[in-house]
Parts: C-alpha cells; structure tokens; sequence
C-alpha cells in the first residue's frame, strides 16, 4: 500500500529540531521524501505498523502533528505532480 | 508469499552505490540522484564499472536483496548474497538427486519438454500474426517438428539424448526466428545463435536479456533456497548457476525472445542502436539497452494466471514461483515438479 506521511514539528527549542531530524529519518528509512515535509511510503501492512511505531514514538502529542493520508493500492492514478523535483516512482523501471 | 519488487539497475558508469539508514543512494560525481528504502528492492544490477560500499553489501545481504555485478553488455561477473537462506535438508536432498541418474533426468525432462513446448507457442502465435503467407507456413510446420520432439523429450531415456533433442530443437527453432519478425530491416537479420560474442544484433539482444533472466533466477534460487550452482539439466562447472540456467529454459522463449520480437517489430531498437567491434563482436550501445531494460521491467509486472497454481502472479514472479514449486516437489511436498507451460 501507499501511505502519505506528513508532519509539522515545532522546532522553537532544540528539543524540537532533534525530534524533527529523527522523524525525517525514520520516513527516510521506509519511503522517499517528495517534499520537505512530506514522504512517499510503499509499505506493505507490517512494515507500516513498524513505522508508524516508531513515529508516534518520536513525536511529542502536544506540540507536534503527524498526518497519515493511506492510498491504497490504486495510488497511481492518486498522485499528481506538477514543476520541478518530480519524484520517483518506486514500482516503476529503476534504471540509472 | 512473496511480493514482486523491484530491480534497480544501475547503467552509469562510476556511479558509487551506498548505505543510508536503511535505503540505497545512488551518487553520481559526488551528487546524490537517487534514494530507494532496501525493502521495496529485490535486487541491484550494476552493469559496468559501478562502485558499491562496504556497508551497503552488508545491509543488503541483511535485506535479502541481492546484488549482482556485470560486464556492461550484461555479461556476469560477480553477486554479492548473505547466507544461504532456508534448509539445509533442502539442499542435500537437491544434491542427492543431482547425483543420481535417473532423478535427473526426471527433473531435465521437465524442463526441456516446457522449453520446447513454449518455444512452440511462440513460434504459433507468430504464424497467427503473420502477414506472409510463407512465412506463416513455415512457421506452421516447425510447430509441428516441435510437437514430435516435445513427445521425445518427454519419452528421452538418457540424458544424453535429452540434449540431443533439446540442441535440435532449438536448431530448428532458430532457423526460423527471422520469419517471426513482421518488418525485417536490413542489418537486423538473424544467422545463427551465437554467444560469446554475439555475431550479431538479434543474438546480442537475446544474450543481454537471457543474462538478465539469470540474474532473476539466481535470485529465486536464493531466496528459495536452493543452490543455484547445482543443476539437473546443466551440469556442474565452476562459476556456472546450473540451477538457474535449468530454471531459465522454460522462460527464454516465453519472455526474453518474445520481448526481442516486440522490441524488433515496433523498432524501438534498430540497426544503429549496435556497436560492431573488431573482432565482430556486437554490442548494444548504452541508450538503447536502458531501453531493453525498461521494457524488460515492464514487461515482469504484466498480470498472468499461474497455469497450474491457477492463481494471478506477475510475470516476474514466475521464476521465483517455479523454484518454489521444484523446492516442494525435491521436499516430497507434491508428486512432481510441474514446468511452466505458456497457453
């Protein structure tokens, strides 16, 4: 399945900015970063269990906001994108 | 059961392959163009001088996705795979078999006769395409001989006599390869198979996706297994995957000649996508052979119905199926090994 992950972290405090650095890595881990804040994950139902573990994890509920937008299977016809860093598609040919 | 993922290949040459968390960055002259988590990956192919990080064959080995290096023109080098996954029992009892006579060429017989009957298949579905009158009985009538060596096959009782008819058969089949292409262009005329070198440009197309096919079944091997070196059909020889070369006899007429066939007749690859070395060696150039590859990947994710687990896989998972199924069947888990038959 395909699963859009966006967050908003408060990085007033320097707390904030290592729980910002850390969740980017974890999405890193599991999908591709389209935006800044936004990831792309193409995930089957165990391994987004394991990441959205390991998110809520690293989120702080009362100052921070985590967004899970799920696509299904069907996604391609789901996503649009317009000017420039197009992103991958994953299931698509992988060649360099 | 197990999904089919995708291969990444990388065509460019220095491009340096390595680990972060726990994706793969391609880099290209120190710019990082791309970025892949390991687990939608089922293997990396790196065809030319490609660098690849210490850290990254570990995490790919802990991943299970397997690496493979090769020439540029698809030639095999080198596969970096961790530890043998699955039973040991499993793979004594392919050796056992192996080594006795008449289990061999049970299994051989299998995958020759598949190999034959799907060569026939296409070399059918051909003549139903076909717009020329001879060529199309032409066509018919190697059907046909192809018929008498499918029964052959089945009935060979050496092994010897199985190659006999297995190299016979594909003798004929070839003789007639140029008849299956709809618009034949000068320079694009098939002779005779030859490898190592191709001689020409439809051999090296055919050799540059039967390498690719190996790769795949190697692959399957692994991951189910196996022991891609130790084959039935092919015998022992230092270097060589037996296994996946047996494996990859019942698909080379079902995928790979078929996808040449398609690529010829709609001209995506033409005469002038070839470089002719001096020693007449023939070699796709480096744009066209992404080409063959993307198609080639497209061409994995088509939807077919598994003829006899009757179930809707992936092209690309066939191999993969069919290792599955050999391995049941060495297990005793099912009464045969049933070869795949294109219908």
């Amino acid at each position: 399945m395909y699963v859009l992950v966006t967050y908003d972290v408060s990085t007033i405090d320097k707390e904030g900015r290592k729980r910002l650095r850390q969740i980017a890595k974890i999405c890193l881990n599991y999908g591709q970063r389209v935006q800044n804040s936004v990831f792309e994950l193409l995930v089957d139902p165990a391994q987004w269990a394991e990441c959205k573990a390991k998110l809520l994890e690293a989120y702080k509920p009362e100052e921070d906001s985590m967004r899970f937008y799920y696509l299904g299977a069907n996604w391609h016809r789901r996503v649009e994108h317009a000017g420039a860093k197009p992103g991958v598609d994953i299931s698509g040919p992988l060649i360099i | 059961m197990k999904k089919h993922l995708n291969t990444l290949f990388v065509t460019t040459e220095g491009a340096y392959l390595k680990k972060d968390g726990q994706a793969v960055v391609v880099s290209i002259e120190k710019q990082n163009r791309l970025r892949l988590p390991l687990h939608n990956l089922d293997g990396i192919v790196c065809l030319g001088n490609i660098m690849c990080s210490p850290a990254l064959m570990g995490a790919c080995a802990r991943a299970g996705v397997s690496i493979s290096f090769l020439t540029p023109y698809g030639g095999f080098i080198a596969a970096v795979n961790g530890y043998s996954p699955g039973n040991v029992l499993l793979r004594r009892e392919q050796y056992r078999r192996a080594d006795d006579p008449d289990s061999t060429l049970h299994i051989a017989r299998h995958f020759v006769s598949a190999k034959i009957a799907n060569s026939r298949s296409v070399l059918l579905r051909a003549a139903r395409d076909s717009r020329d009158a001879e060529s199309k009985s032409a066509l018919q009538s190697t059907a046909k001989l192809m018929m008498r060596n499918i029964r052959a096959a089945r009935n060979a009782t050496t092994l010897d006599s199985l190659r006999g008819t297995e190299g016979e058969s594909a003798n004929t089949y070839f003789s007639v390869f140029n008849q299956m292409m709809s618009n034949r262009v000068k320079g694009m005329e098939f002779t005779f198979r030859s490898r190592r070198p191709p001689l020409d440009r439809i051999n090296a197309l055919l050799s540059f996706l039967y390498s690719m096919l190996t790769h795949d079944a190697r692959s399957a091997c692994e991951a189910t297994g196996l022991d891609a070196a130790v084959g039935f059909l092919h015998r022992d020889r230092p270097g060589r995957p037996g296994l996946s070369l047996d494996l990859i006899e019942e698909f080379r007429a079902f995928l790979a000649d078929r996808l040449v066939l398609s690529l010829l007749n709609r001209k995506q690859i033409q005469a002038r996508d070839f470089d002719v070395t001096e020693s007449g060696a023939v070699l796709l150039k480096e744009k066209p052979r992404k080409e063959v590859l993307a198609a080639y990947q497209k061409r994995k994710q088509d939807v077919i119905t598994h003829p006899f687990l009757n179930e809707k896989t992936t092209v690309g998972l066939l191999v993969h199926l069919q290792a599955r199924l050999l391995a049941r069947y060495l297990r005793g888990d099912i009464d045969d090994y049933p070869p795949f038959v294109w219908r």
